[in-house]
This record gives structure tokens, C-alpha cells and sequence, in this order.
């Protein structure tokens, strides 16, 4: 009799385990899947290629060994054009030091971006996902959204929204090559 | 230990209420009843048994149809309230400020406190879902602590029941044997004809049909428990997509989701019916509505990237096929369709402009700006040439002297150019947007006269992949076949046996149509001389006839 409740109590254990963890597991990766399906931090950062301004093109993977700041951009979106300049002045910093800006403009045209270069003398890479190929491969949404990819090429961080000046300086600290 | 021994020497669990060997009451309450509750044979429901550990708790919770019962009436309010306002899936905005405007706005301060509980997106928030699971968990629970007890009942029957299960039923006749023997035999002849199961042993009979009936509201809630199942797949990377592409005539855009594919759109078009070709009938509808569109479709070419091409890399693209998305006729490709849902007519394609002399009017030459894909600088007749110092597509107005775009879209373009003519080597600075030219550096001589647009149409297109699909159709086949199971079967039994004093006793029980019963048990009555039978419930007016079994 005692046996058979222990059996009895282990099964039930058991079944309502399995139940309750395929609950949370589902509104777990509910929860998750509109931010990023696929990409978390610690995440190989996925490897693409696309053109600046000048027509030059840009591998990610080219920069492996050096830190990547990997900005989401547009010049629609307010946040993203006021960070654009402190992340210049950033860029001259640290560019030294083996930290990349690559911004990547989705899907505007030519004159528009780099009238914004410009206007605002950018010097770091812009470049264009015409196709919005980049964008899906990374799951963006909204804008600004910003990768910090340390010099292994792994995800160190996501930022969505705007950023100070202090905080890309602290950012870029922080995926700096030793 | 807590074991009920019946007076029949039967060893039964704690929370029996009839013996499962002879049918004798077990309980005082049963005991006061003159119709037997026969639910669940009277078997103990095993979340009656213990309650000790905390394990045991959770699980007698679940168990309970007061709480299934609960779970469903909250799940039904909370998904008759997500359909109040329409869910952020089908609210035109898509950034988190956007959206909780719009809901400010068109909806009032409603909206608001509407968004702000999240009822917005009242099925993908946390709290829906665990509802769903602990339904889920419920379902499971209450059908394996019922269907497992009910099942060893019914499968120890014993073909003897004492006196006091058999007058306890609602079927119930007891009188003289005028066949004897024959009587017995008679009924199991005629039994077996209306194709009952006949056990005869020792003077007692037990005939049975349609066993498989009382298993249908577990079929039931196994197709319920397989389609939450289903549902629950989708939720994991592969087995769903549900995306929508915005896609403009002459646009080519990676289709989200899927491997490596690119969409290409040559056009959309909207085809509507004619009314001189039209049958006489439809005439009639066309007249009254106006116009009838007959044909939504979009003519796309599918590409796919080399195998080893990265993202973003679309020099080598590779054409798939070329094909008209038509609704309900969608682009299929390695398990994903891409369906024709929404479009918009008329987005700015490009602008038209006459470089004019203010005051005689006279054309200098044209320019067409292509507001996609703008260029810097435009010849404009022999030797004038409009340089463009800013474009912004979706003008929004000033800030700090600035031109501001509110977004990508060329939907209120603006320009801020720079006119050179013979006459005004230096050029003249101008702000050009639609209704409205402003000149920020002083007066101009020259300006740009706006002559004409082209415009583009935009589709709408849904990527869909689904693999679970058959299991939901699974899940729902075999609800189904539960609830005919369980509605149009009925599970019959009748005993006869004869009594220590030489009497014979007649009961009947059925967990749906006793009418149907009854014209079974006079059948056999008229051939073996049966006693007659009282229906027990018709005489008794206020007894309480719940079937907890049926299938919620």
C-alpha cells in the first residue's frame, strides 16, 4: 500500500512537471520571440556584408579582433539622428583603440544619408541595407537599435532606444580588444 | 489501512462509495438515497483519496471541475473582453509610442486604460497564457482521475448486485418467477438479439451494450489536450510563421523568416468588374455599390541567395520563379506561401518640376525627381542645373530651422534646392514642398513650378508556414469523434437475478435515453415474463439528476 502511494505520488510529481514546464517554456519564448527570435547576448553575431556610401564594402567578420558597434538607424527617426554625432566623436576615440562603428541605414536612399553625413561630418562607415535583409537577419525593431560585438564576434549587448554620449563611451569600453 | 471492507468481504479504496463488487452503498449518505448516484460507478475519484503532500494538493486543485468549470468561464470574459477594441496586430502603428497613441486617440481614455492593462494584446500576454495552461493542466488532470477508477470499475463488474444496489436504481421491478428457470435464458435469447453483452452466472444476469460510450468525453478532452498541444508548437522556432512585407512596385525585399529569400514586386493590380459585361444580376449589385473589385494581385519574382551569400550580399541573387500572387492563390516556395492581403494605391512615385521665372512665367526646362532614389544634382535645359541640398519625405515641419521627416515614406515630400540659371550664377536657395515654397535667403527670381506626379501601388503580403496544422486537425477529429461517441451512443446495462426468496429482481440503468431503455427492457420483459418495473425518478419528483460525466 505505502508503495504503491509513493508510486502514485512520483507519477504525479512527474506529469505535473513535464505540464508545467511546457507552460512556462511556451510563455517564455512567447514573451521573447517579438524582440528577438534568435538573437540573444552571448550570441555569435550573425556575419553580413554591405555597401557605404563611398561603395566600399563592409564584412562584418573583416573585424573580427576588434570591437563592433553596430548601430540600426534612419534619418526619420529623431533618437537616432541626435546620437549620431556624440557616436562620431566617440569614434575618434576609440577608433584607435580597435573599436568599429558600423551604421546601418535601412533602406533609404543615397542623397538622404549622406546629406545627414554631411551636414554632421561623420566619419564612421554608413551603410545601407537596401533590402532590409540585414535588418531581418538581426530582428530589428524599433530604432535605434545598437549591437555592442566584442572582438570574438559574440553579442555582448543589445540597446534599443537612445543612447548619451557617456553611455556609448562606456559601451565602447567595454567591447574594446585588450 | 483506510480501506472500506463491505459486508461482501470486498476490500475498497477510501472514498468508494458503492462497493465495486457487489454495489452495496458505502456510505451513510448513499445509504439515505433512494436513487443511487451513479456516476463514476461510485468509485472512488482519486483526488478523494489523499491529501497529504503538497504534490497531492496541487493535483486534487486541478482535479476538480469546479475549477475546470471556473478556468473556462475566466478564459471565455477575458477573450470576450480582448474583442472590444481591436488587438495591436490589427492597429496601424508598430512602435510602442505609436501604438499607445493611437489608442489614445481613436479610442479615448478608454483606449488608453485599455492599452495601459494590456488588453491590447490580451492573448499574447503572460497571464491569457497561463490561463490556457492551467486549462490545460486541468483537462489532463481531472480526466486521468476519473477515467482510470471509472475503467477498472467497469471492467470487474460483477454480474450478482445485492439487493439494496439493485432497488437503488432507477429502473427497478422485483415479483414472482412465473417461468422459473426459463426465464433467464429467455431474457439472455432475447438480449443477445437486441445485441447486448450477456454474462449469466449463477442465477444472476448481467447484460451490457455500448461500454465504449462513457470513454467519450475522455476522447473528448484528449483532442482538446492534442490541439493545445499543436497550439503550443507554435510558439517554437520552425513550426509557425505568421509575417506581413510591405513590398512597392519595383522594390525587392528580403522575405522575412525565411532562408535566404528575396521578393521582388513588378506590380499590383486592382481589377474591377465591368458593369457592361457583367450578368444582368450583378449589374444591378454594381449599379447600387459602385464599384466591385474582382482581382487583388501582385506579380512578383522570387529570388534566392547563393548558398554561401551573407546577408545583405545581393549581387548574385538567383531567380526562383515569377509569379501573380492573387488572393487565395499564394506563392508557394519550400514550405512557406506568401499570401495577397492588404495594398495601397497611389504612394508618390516621383515629381515633376518646371523651373519658371517668377515674374514672366517662363520655363527654363523640367526636371523629374525620382523620390526614391533622388540625385544630387539635375540638368535642367541648356544651361541651368537644380542642385538638392535636402530631401525629406515626409516633411513634418520646422525644428530649430530644420526640416524634420517624420518617417521614410514619401508621403508630403519635401526639398530644400538650390536653382542655378544664367541669370543667378550663385544660385538661389528655395524650400519647395507640396502648397508651399518658402525662401529662407531672400527673395528669389527663379522657382520650381510643380507640373505632375507618378505614383507606385504598394501590396500587402502575408508569409505563412504552418506545420502544425495537422495536429490541430487531429486534435479537432478527435473531439469530434468524442462527442458523438459520448452524445449519440448510449452505455445500457440491465440486471436480472433471482433472489434468495425465490423472487426475481430487475433493474436497468443507462447514462443517456431511458426511453430507449425502457422499450428494450419491455421487450424482454413480455418474453421472459419479467416483473414489471417502476421508473423510480418519474414517482420521485425532487431528485437532484446531475451527470457530472458529461463532457464540458
Amino acid at each position: 500500500m505505502a508503495q504503491m502511494k509513493q508510486k502514485r505520488l512520483l507519477i504525479r510529481t512527474v506529469i505535473l512537471a513535464i505540464l508545467i514546464l511546457a507552460i512556462v517554456y511556451t510563455i517564455y519564448t512567447n514573451a521573447t520571440k517579438e524582440r528577438s527570435a534568435i538573437l540573444g547576448v552571448g550570441d555569435e553575431a550573425p556575419d553580413f556584408t554591405l555597401v557605404d556610401l563611398n561603395g566600399e564594402e563592409h564584412q562584418l567578420s573583416d573585424y573580427k579582433g576588434q570591437g563592433v558597434f553596430l548601430n540600426f538607424w534612419g534619418t526619420w527617426c529623431k533618437p537616432c539622428t541626435k546620437e549620431m554625432p556624440a557616436m562620431d566623436r566617440q569614434y575618434e576615440v576609440y577608433k584607435e583603440q580597435g573599436v568599429q562603428i558600423l551604421a546601418v541605414n535601412i533602406a533609404q536612399s543615397n542623397l538622404e544619408v549622406q546629406n545627414f553625413a554631411d551636414q554632421y561630418g561623420l566619419n564612421f562607415p554608413i551603410v545601407m541595407d537596401r533590402t532590409k535583409s540585414v535588418m531581418h537577419a538581426y530582428n530589428i525593431d524599433p530604432l535605434p537599435t545598437t549591437l555592442l560585438i566584442n572582438p570574438d564576434g559574440k553579442i555582448e549587448r543589445i540597446i534599443t532606444g537612445e543612447m548619451t554620449e557617456q553611455d556609448i563611451a562606456s559601451f565602447m569600453e567595454q567591447i574594446k580588444p585588450e | 489501512m483506510d480501506n472500506i471492507i463491505c459486508v461482501c468481504g470486498h476490500e475498497n479504496p477510501k472514498g468508494t462509495i458503492l462497493c465495486g463488487n457487489c454495489g452495496r452503498p458505502l456510505t451513510d449518505e448513499a445509504e439515505k438515497q433512494k436513487l443511487l448516484d451513479m456516476r463514476y460507478e461510485g468509485s472512488a475519484r482519486r483526488s478523494q483519496t489523499y491529501n497529504k503532500s503538497m504534490i497531492d494538493k496541487v493535483w486534487n486543485f486541478f482535479s476538480s471541475v469546479k475549477i475546470g468549470v471556473s478556468l473556462i468561464v475566466i478564459i471565455l470574459v477575458a477573450a470576450a473582453i480582448g474583442t472590444i477594441l481591436p488587438q495591436v496586430l490589427y492597429v496601424p502603428a508598430t512602435t510602442e509610442t505609436d501604438i499607445a497613441a493611437y489608442y489614445e486617440r481613436v479610442y479615448g481614455t478608454f483606449g488608453e486604460i485599455y492599452y495601459k492593462l494590456g488588453l491590447s494584446d490580451l492573448y499574447g500576454s503572460w497571464w491569457f497564457q497561463t490561463l490556457i495552461g492551467m486549462l490545460g493542466i486541468s483537462l489532463i488532470v481531472a480526466s486521468l482521475d476519473r477515467v482510470i477508477p471509472l475503467y477498472k470499475s467497469l471492467k470487474k463488474q460483477r454480474t450478482r448486485r445485492h439487493e439494496s444496489f439493485m432497488k437503488r436504481q432507477r429502473l427497478f421491478g422485483k415479483g414472482q418467477n412465473t417461468l422459473g428457470d426459463s426465464s433467464l435464458l429467455k431474457s439472455e435469447e432475447k438480449l443477445k438479439e437486441l445485441r447486448y453483452n450477456v454474462k449469466v452466472e449463477n442465477g444472476a444476469l448481467l447484460a451490457e451494450k455500448g461500454r465504449f460510450s462513457r470513454w467519450g468525453p475522455y476522447v473528448n478532452h484528449a483532442g482538446l489536450i492534442i490541439f493545445l498541444f499543436g497550439v503550443m508548437l507554435r510558439a517554437l522556432p520552425g513550426f509557425y510563421v505568421d509575417e506581413t512585407l510591405w513590398i512597392r512596385e519595383g522594390e525587392t525585399r528580403a522575405i522575412p523568416e525565411t532562408p535566404g529569400f528575396y521578393l521582388e514586386s513588378k506590380e499590383f493590380i486592382l481589377e474591377t468588374y465591368d458593369k457592361s459585361q457583367a450578368d444582368e444580376v450583378f449589374g444591378e449589385a454594381i449599379e447600387r455599390v459602385g464599384t466591385i473589385a474582382s482581382n487583388y494581385q501582385t506579380d512578383v519574382i522570387l529570388y534566392q541567395k547563393p548558398e554561401d551569400a551573407l546577408p545583405g550580399d545581393t549581387k548574385n541573387l538567383k531567380q526562383i520563379k515569377e509569379e501573380s500572387i492573387q488572393v487565395n492563390k499564394p506563392l508557394k516556395f519550400e514550405g512557406f506561401a506568401v499570401y495577397q492581403m492588404d495594398f495601397r494605391l497611389d504612394e508618390l512615385r516621383s515629381m515633376q518640376f518646371s523651373l519658371i521665372n517668377k515674374e514672366t512665367e517662363e520655363p527654363l526646362g523640367d526636371l523629374s525627381i525620382d523620390l526614391v532614389n533622388p540625385e544630387k544634382t539635375y540638368k535642367v535645359g541648356e544651361d541651368s542645373t537644380v542642385e538638392l541640398l535636402g530631401y525629406y519625405p515626409d516633411f513634418s515641419g520646422f525644428e530649430d530651422g530644420e526640416p524634420q521627416t517624420k518617417s521614410p515614406l514619401p508621403n508630403n515630400p519635401a526639398f530644400l534646392v538650390k536653382m542655378i540659371t544664367p541669370q543667378t550664377p550663385k544660385g538661389e536657395t528655395s524650400f519647395v514642398a507640396i502648397k508651399q515654397t518658402l525662401e529662407p535667403l531672400g527673395e528669389n527670381e527663379y522657382k520650381l513650378a510643380f507640373q505632375n506626379v507618378e505614383t507606385r501601388d504598394v501590396s500587402g503580403l502575408t508569409i505563412r508556414k504552418d506545420k502544425t496544422l495537422w495536429i490541430l486537425a487531429l486534435g479537432g477529429l478527435l473531439f469530434m469523434i468524442g462527442v458523438v461517441q459520448g452524445a449519440y451512443f448510449n452505455h445500457r446495462r440491465i440486471w436480472i437475478h433471482e433472489t434468495t426468496d425465490g423472487q426475481l429482481a430487475v433493474a436497468a440503468h443507462t447514462n443517456k435515453n431511458w426511453f430507449a431503455l425502457k422499450k428494450e427492457l419491455d421487450q424482454v420483459s413480455e418474453i421472459a415474463q419479467l416483473p414489471a418495473y417502476e421508473d423510480q425518478q418519474e414517482l420521485e419528483t425532487e431528485v437532484d439528476k446531475k451527470d457530472g460525466e458529461k463532457s464540458s
